[in-house]
C-alpha cells in the first residue's frame, strides 16, 4: 500500500474551515504534553489559558486590551503579506509610534488641551509610517531585502528607546528607573470603568477592522495589490506597478504599529518603559497569517493571540513558569496551522492496493 | 600593538559564529530554500549547549549537543517547507520565533552562572612567535573550523559533482527531477546542514564567545549571517569578509565603549544593525551582480509530479 499526494481540483471549502481547528486542537495537545513533561498538571494549563481568563469581567478587559493592539497591527502587516511584502519589523514601527506619541504626549505646550490625544495619534502614526517608509524607500528604489531592513531598524529602534528613557528623557522624578515621566490625564485614552485597564482605544481597531476589510475585498486598489501578490508578472502587465505595492504595503503595517505603539503608551502604560511592547509587532505576525490575512479571520486570530499572552502571564505567576512560554506556543500553533493549509489544496490518497 | 592585536582577534572571534551560520544558509539558499529561523535555530543550540556544558559534561559534547540542537530544530522547518509546500518565509519566521521561545524556556534554569570557555590552542612553537603567534596561532579550534568550511564549502560548490547537483536543484529542481536527482531529499539535507551550522554558532557563542547564557542572547546575529548571504552574492569567500567586516563593528564598538568615547552606548550598540542596512543597500542596488549568483529558484515550493 502507498499513499501519493495529489493536488485537489478545487481547494477545499471544508479544509478551509477545519484547518485552523485543527491546529489550535493540536498546540492544545503539544501544550498539554509539554505542561506535563514539565512536570505540571495539563489541566492547570487548560485553565490558565483558556479558564481563567474569561470567567471574569477583569480577564475579558485585558483580553481586549491585548487583542486590540495585535488585531490592529495584524490588520496592517496583512495589507503587505498579500502583495508579498514582508514586513516583520512591526515591533520597531510600534516602539517608533510609542515614542513619538509620548513625546507629544509630555512636551505639548498646553497640556489640557482636548488636542493633545488627536495630536499624539497622528504623531504615532506618523512615526510608524516614517519607520516603515525607510525599508519601503531601499526596497522600491534599491532593491534591497524589506525583510532585513525592517527587522535590523527594529534593533534600532529598541536601542533608541533605550537611550531616551536612560537618558533624555528619563523621569527626574522616577527614581532613577528607565522610564518618562506619566502622560498628563488628557494624553490618556478614558477607560470604559475604573476598575478595568480596557479603554477606548479599542475603536480605532475597530475602526481599521472595517478599513481593513473594505480596502482588501471591496476596493480595486486592494485586488491590485492581491494580484502583485498571486501573480507579479500579471500585475505588471497590467500596468500595476510593484513599486506601489510595496509603498502601499508597508506604510499600512507601519501606520497601524505606530498608532498601536502610541495606544499602548496613552492606555495601559501612561508613560515610556523599554519594555513598551511584550513582542506585539512580531506576535502581530501569526495573528495575520492565521487569520488568513482577512479582516474577520485577523479577529479571531487576534483574540486567540490574546488568551496565549494572558495565558503565559497566568502560568508565569502561578506555576512560575518562564513568560517565553507563550511564544513556544505561538511558534506551535504557526507550525500547525502552515502544515494543515496543506490540506487545503492537496489531499492524500492511497494508490495501488498490491505494492 | 596590543591594541591591534586585541582588535584583530576579537575581530576574528566576532566573526566566527556569523562564518558558521551564513555559511550554512548559503548551502540551504543554494539548494533553492530560503531559511528565515537561523536565529531561532542558532538559539536552539547556544541553550542546548551551554546546558550541557552547565551539567559539568565535556565541552565537545556540549558543542554536539549546539549542533544536534540546530539541525532539530531546521527539521520543523524542513517538514513544512518541503513536505507540506508552505510558504517558506511564513515557516522561517515561525521557527524564529518558536526558537527563541523554546531557548528561553531550556535556558529558565541557568541562572547567571558562567561556564569555562573552550580554552584557546596552544600549538607548540607556532603560537610563540612574536607578533605572529597571537595573531594567527592562539584561537580556539572553531575559529580554524570556520575557516576551513568557508574553503570546504567553496570547494563542495563549485569542484564537486555532488555540489553541481544542490546548485542545479536550486537553479531548476525540475530539471535535476527529471533527469532523476531527489531534489526534495537533497534539499532536506542541505536544510539539515544549515541548521547543523546555525547550531554551532549558537553553541560558539554560548560556550566560547560569551560564555554566560543570556535570553535572546544572539541578539540578531541570526539575521545578519541572512544579510550576509546576500552581501556574500552567494559566493562562500565574500561570506568571510562580510563576517570580518561585522565582527569588526562589534568590536569597534565595544572598544569605543571601554574607551569612553563620548557618544552614547546605544548608538555605538545600533552601528552593526545600520551598518547591515548600508551594505544590503549597496550589494542590492548591482541587480547584475545578485543575478550572476542568485539561486533561480530561491524559495519556491516544490513538489515532484506524479
Amino acid at each position: 500500500m502507498r499513499f501519493t499526494i495529489e493536488q485537489r481540483p478545487e481547494p477545499s471549502a471544508v479544509m478551509r474551515v477545519v484547518a485552523p481547528v485543527a491546529a489550535i486542537a493540536l498546540t492544545l495537545v503539544v501544550g498539554a504534553g509539554l505542561f506535563a513533561a514539565l512536570g505540571h498538571n495539563p489541566v492547570a494549563m487548560l485553565d490558565a489559558f483558556f479558564i481563567a481568563p474569561l470567567n471574569s469581567l477583569n480577564g475579558l478587559s485585558e483580553l481586549l486590551l491585548k487583542a486590540s493592539p495585535l488585531i490592529l497591527i495584524a490588520c496592517g502587516l496583512a495589507v503587505g503579506f498579500r502583495a508579498n511584502v514582508w514586513n516583520i519589523g512591526a515591533e520597531g514601527q510600534l516602539i517608533m509610534g510609542a515614542i513619538a506619541a509620548t513625546g507629544v504626549g509630555l512636551f505639548y505646550p498646553n497640556p489640557d488641551s482636548v488636542l493633545l490625544l488627536p495630536l499624539m495619534f497622528l504623531a504615532g502614526m506618523a512615526a510608524g509610517m516614517a519607520w516603515a517608509a525607510i525599508p519601503a524607500f531601499l526596497r522600491a528604489r534599491m532593491n534591497t531585502s524589506e525583510i532585513l531592513v525592517t527587522l535590523m531598524l527594529t534593533y534600532v529602534a529598541t536601542l533608541f528607546l533605550s537611550w531616551l528613557v536612560h537618558g533624555p528623557w528619563r523621569d527626574p522624578a522616577g527614581f532613577n528607573y528607565p522610564q518618562t515621566a506619566m502622560l498628563p490625564p488628557y494624553a490618556l485614552f478614558a477607560p470604559f470603568d475604573d476598575a478595568y485597564r480596557v479603554n477606548h482605544s479599542v475603536f480605532i481597531t475597530a475602526v481599521a477592522v472595517v478599513v481593513m476589510w473594505i480596502f482588501t475585498d471591496r476596493s480595486f486598489l486592494g485586488y491590485k495589490m492581491a494580484v502583485a501578490g498571486a501573480a507579479p508578472l500579471a500585475a505588471r502587465y497590467a500596468g500595476f506597478r510593484e513599486s506601489a505595492a510595496i509603498w502601499i504595503g508597508l506604510l499600512a503595517g507601519g501606520a497601524a504599529a505606530g498608532v498601536a505603539g502610541m495606544a499602548e503608551a496613552a492606555g495601559p502604560l501612561g508613560q515610556l518603559s523599554p519594555n513598551v511592547s511584550p513582542g506585539y509587532g512580531f506576535a502581530a505576525i501569526i495573528v495575520a497569517f492565521v487569520g488568513r490575512l482577512n479582516a474577520f479571520g485577523i479577529v479571531l486570530a487576534g483574540l486567540l493571540m490574546s488568551l496565549l499572552f494572558l495565558g503565559g502571564e497566568t502560568v508565569q505567576v502561578s506555576l512560575g513558569l518562564p513568560s517565553a512560554l507563550t511564544r513556544v506556543f505561538q511558534g506551535v500553533l504557526l507550525f500547525f496551522l502552515l502544515a494543515a493549509d496543506f490540506f487545503i489544496f492537496y489531499r492524500i490518497r492511497r494508490v495501488g492496493g498490491q505494492n | 600593538m596590543d591594541l591591534f592585536i586585541a582588535i584583530f582577534t576579537g575581530t576574528i572571534v566576532a566573526a566566527t559564529p556569523l562564518v558558521l551560520a551564513a555559511l550554512g544558509e548559503l548551502v540551504v539558499e543554494k539548494s533553492g530554500v530560503l531559511n528565515l529561523g537561523i536565529e531561532g535555530m542558532m538559539l536552539t543550540g547556544a541553550a542546548l549547549a551551554f546546558g550541557v556544558a552547565l551539567a559539568g559534561l565535556p565541552l565537545p559534547l556540549a558543542i554536539v549537543a549546539g549542533v544536534a540542537g540546530g539541525a532539530a530544530s531546521s527539521m520543523l522547518f524542513g517538514v513544512l517547507a518541503l513536505t507540506f509546500l508552505t510558504n517558506q518565509y511564513a515557516a522561517g519566521l515561525a521557527l524564529a520565533i518558536f526558537g527563541s521561545g523554546l531557548s528561553a524556556m531550556i535556558g529558565n534554569g541557568f541562572g547567571n552562572t558562567p561556564i569555562a570557555a573552550l580554552g584557546t590552542l596552544h600549538i607548540p612553537v607556532l603560537s610563540d612567535i612574536p607578533l605572529v603567534g597571537p595573531l594567527i596561532f592562539r584561537f580556539d579550534i572553531l575559529v580554524y573550523f570556520s575557516l576551513f568550511m568557508v574553503v570546504f564549502i567553496g570547494w563542495f560548490l563549485y569542484r564537486t559533482k555532488a555540489g553541481l547537483v544542490l546548485r542545479t536543484i536550486g537553479e531548476s529542481p525540475q530539471s535535476a527531477h527529471a533527469i532523476g536527482y531527489p531534489v526534495v531529499r537533497i534539499r532536506y539535507l542541505a536544510v539539515l546542514f544549515g541548521g547543523a551550522m546555525a547550531g554551532l554558532a549558537g553553541a560558539y557563542l554560548s560556550v566560547v564567545y560569551t560564555p554566560l547564557w543570556v535570553e535572546n542572547m544572539t541578539a540578531g546575529r541570526g539575521w545578519i549571517a541572512l544579510a550576509l548571504v546576500v552581501f556574500s552574492t552567494w559566493r562562500p569567500y565574500r561570506v568571510l569578509l562580510g563576517a570580518w567586516l561585522f565582527g569588526g563593528m562589534t568590536i569597534l564598538q565595544l572598544q569605543g565603549q571601554v574607551l569612553g568615547i563620548a557618544l552614547p552606548s546605544e548608538l555605538l550598540s545600533a552601528l552593526p544593525y545600520l551598518a547591515t542596512i548600508v551594505v544590503l543597500v549597496i550589494i542590492s542596488r548591482n541587480r547584475q551582480m545578485l543575478a550572476l549568483n542568485f539561486p533561480a529558484s530561491l524559495a519556491k515550493p516544490f513538489r515532484p509530479a506524479g
